[in-house]
């Protein structure tokens, strides 16, 4: 890994990031307005289908609330992921045209969707505040479980946008591993209703464990993370990280021939 | 003084032809079942196994570029110019040797990239800037000499998509001229742009290469190369053909296309034979401007039935630059289906040809993308002046390679 040759490039990566932020919501009416729309639209969805139709337990919590300290972190991996899983393909141009370490391509997709977290912050405040939830000094964990959140869609996004480019069905496959991950991770409901059994299974998930400390730091104790599923979780992270990074570098010199 | 480009026995290969690419995990199962079977065959037939469709684009090159010299690189389209740039700029890996760079390099193989049509004029500067490897600091200070070499102060803050496409090359290209890598590579660029503005680029240039910059030119545009460059290498078939003095290398360049074009027509395997005729029904080599050429051609499908064949001729100048494509499938006759041995006739009533030396590629299709077989070079003529004007005059050489008529008047006073 040429990490000197990273650091020479971060100015780019910084203004690829900044396209995309700036590219996101032109010629959309609503413009950045969607950040929060999407977000609240689930969550009215998700409580009325899953709090209100299927009364599902929400051990105590606001189920809006629970929902949305879930979503922050999901939609997080969900849309980077899918950014980053599609990015190389979309620089072709780029790629075809110009040296420079592909790598940052990938990441800066991740970079782009920390705006739409920023905003979310926000608006989780603001549901917090309304649905009368205490704010604790917990909270100043978030940025731990963000970065759990953060390194799995980089990880991700390393595999699949250098499967992308070789495999274009990887544009199909995306999406569709995201949708079961959703169930997969307590996103719509709480990982209290996963039998005892599978729990612990259950729980190495790195999504599921940057879910769980999501809740845990804005709603209270019932919904601490199991700490040594987390820890492997994370280590899970890891190892795809670096192994999506080795497989990345050994597979970029082809890219220009094949994109 | 020690080399700033070194490049050592480079070869690049690619796999040959779109039905190799595997685009889809399905195709790339598929693909290696089939090599399988074909393996397996092969090794029953106890043959060795041949390598399929593999195609080296660069072979054994080796040349160095001294720190301040202005390398042209010339040679026919796919003669492997433009994959030399693509390795030689790090965009894609060498498949053997190596090379070796003192100092920032930057391709313009196109310029505009990383552009986005949803951004202003502003935005893409700095973005195209940073793509094209400057620091912001850098686009900061030259941010006002970029938009004043394009012309386009005035839009700045226009989203570019909004542009003309005049504007939008300019500005494309203001980025690229006035960055300062050690090395820069040049590909093509000067077509683009009104003439004005291509006046300005070579100025550019000039002082570039003045100011003691490594520049590595590729162009079809030979007086171009020999006027700005020092040094010229000369590619064929991926190999290195010539390297010395840019009008030395040159001049052996053209040589050999006259060569080549006067070579006799070696029969490929659809195209037999190709003859140029002159009005009086003659094999011809050498016509009047403006004089009717007549093609004939013989073809051989063998077993095979051809539906709907699409021919084509392509004329192209001793430099290898398509002048004009003339087709079944752009005419307004349709061939009849063809089956083993026929013979097709071609006639171009006016060719606008301009004095000079062309040759003939001919081509023959199933429909407009399936292509059969491409002859290049399959006959040369010459064009010799005549009075296409009617009243004795023949543009000169840098005019263009095409004569054109018109009329001319006075309209009010």
């Amino acid at each position: 890994m040429n990490f000197a040759e990273l650091w020479d490039y971060r100015e780019l990566f910084l203004f690829l990031a900044w396209r995309d932020i700036l590219v996101r919501y032109k010629q959309t009416y609503l413009g950045v307005a969607w950040a929060v729309l999407q977000p609240l639209l689930m969550v009215a969805t998700i409580t009325v289908v899953f709090g209100r139709m299927a009364r599902l337990s929400s051990e105590g919590a606001p189920y809006a609330v629970m929902t949305f300290a879930a979503l922050m972190p999901w939609l997080l991996f969900a849309n980077t992921t899918n950014a980053g899983s599609a990015s190389l393909v979309a620089a072709a141009g780029m790629i075809s045209k110009v040296y420079f370490p592909r790598l940052i391509i990938p990441a800066s997709a991740v970079l782009g969707g920390l705006l739409d977290f920023l905003v979310w912050t926000v608006v989780l405040g603001v549901l917090m505040w309304i649905y009368k939830v205490e704010f604790t000094a917990r909270l100043l964990l978030l940025p731990v479980f963000l970065a759990a959140a953060l390194l799995a869609a980089l990880a991700a996004g390393l595999w699949l946008s250098a499967l992308h480019v070789k495999y274009r069905d990887v544009k199909y496959v995306t999406p569709f591993l995201l949708q079961l991950g959703a169930f997969l991770s307590p996103v719509y409901y709480p990982a209290g209703l996963v039998p005892a059994r599978w729990l612990g299974c259950y729980s190495l998930n790195p999504i599921a464990g940057a879910i769980a400390g999501f809740r845990w730091c804005v709603l209270g104790p019932q919904f601490e993370p199991r700490w040594p599923e987390f820890w492997g979780g994370l280590g899970i992270t890891c190892f795809l990280l670096v192994s999506g990074a080795v497989f990345f570098r050994s597979t970029e010199r082809t890219f220009a021939d094949v994109i | 003084m020690s080399a700033i480009i070194t490049a050592r026995n480079v070869g690049k290969r690619y796999r040959l032809g779109g039905a190799l690419r595997h685009d889809t995990l399905r195709d790339h199962i598929t693909y290696g079942i089939q090599s399988a079977v074909a393996f397996m065959r092969q090794a029953a037939a106890g043959r060795a196994r041949e390598k399929p469709g593999l195609f080296w684009a660069l072979q054994e090159v080796s040349f160095e570029v001294e720190p301040g010299e202005v390398l042209g690189i010339i040679g026919r389209n796919g003669a492997g110019k433009s994959t030399l740039l693509k390795v030689l700029s790090r965009i894609t890996d060498p498949t053997e040797g190596e090379i070796n760079l003192q100092g920032r390099i930057t391709s313009l193989l196109e310029v505009g990239t990383g552009f986005h049509p949803e951004l202003t004029g502003r935005e893409n500067i700095f973005l195209n800037g940073a793509i094209l490897g400057m620091s912001r600091a850098e686009i900061c200070r030259k941010f006002d000499e970029i938009a004043a070499f394009a012309e386009v102060e005035t839009f700045l803050d226009t989203p570019v998509k909004h542009y003309s496409s005049g504007m939008y090359v300019r500005l494309a290209f203001a980025v690229a001229a006035n960055l300062e890598p050690e090395i820069m590579i040049i590909d093509e660029v000067l077509a683009v742009g009104d003439t004005a503005f291509q006046k300005k680029c070579l100025g550019k240039m000039e002082t570039a290469a003045k100011s003691g910059r490594t520049i590595l030119f590729v162009s079809h545009n030979l007086p171009a190369v020999e006027s700005l460059c020092h040094r010229c290498l000369l590619l064929e078939e991926g190999r290195l053909a010539a390297a010395g003095a840019a009008a030395e290398v040159i001049r052996k360049y053209q040589e050999k296309i006259q060569e080549k074009a006067g070579a006799p027509f070696r029969g490929a395997v659809f195209i037999k034979s190709l003859e140029l005729r002159n009005p009086s029904g003659k094999p011809a080599q050498s016509f009047g401007a403006g004089e009717a050429i007549t093609a004939a051609m013989e073809i051989d499908t063998g077993g095979q039935e051809i539906r709907t064949p699409y021919m084509g001729l392509g004329f192209d100048t001793a430099s290898g630059q398509r002048v004009f494509t003339v087709g079944s499938y752009l005419s307004p006759d349709t061939l009849p289906p063809v089956r083993g041995r026929a013979r097709v006739v071609c006639q171009i009533p006016a060719p606008p040809l301009a004095p000079g030396a062309y040759a003939v590629t001919a081509g023959l299709g199933r429909s407009n993308d399936d292509l059969l077989e491409r002859v290049e070079n399959a006959a040369a003529f010459r064009v010799i002046e005549s009075d296409f004007f009617g009243n004795g005059r023949t543009p000169a050489p840098e005019q263009g390679s095409v004569l054109v008529r018109s009329r001319w008047a006075v309209d009010g006073v």
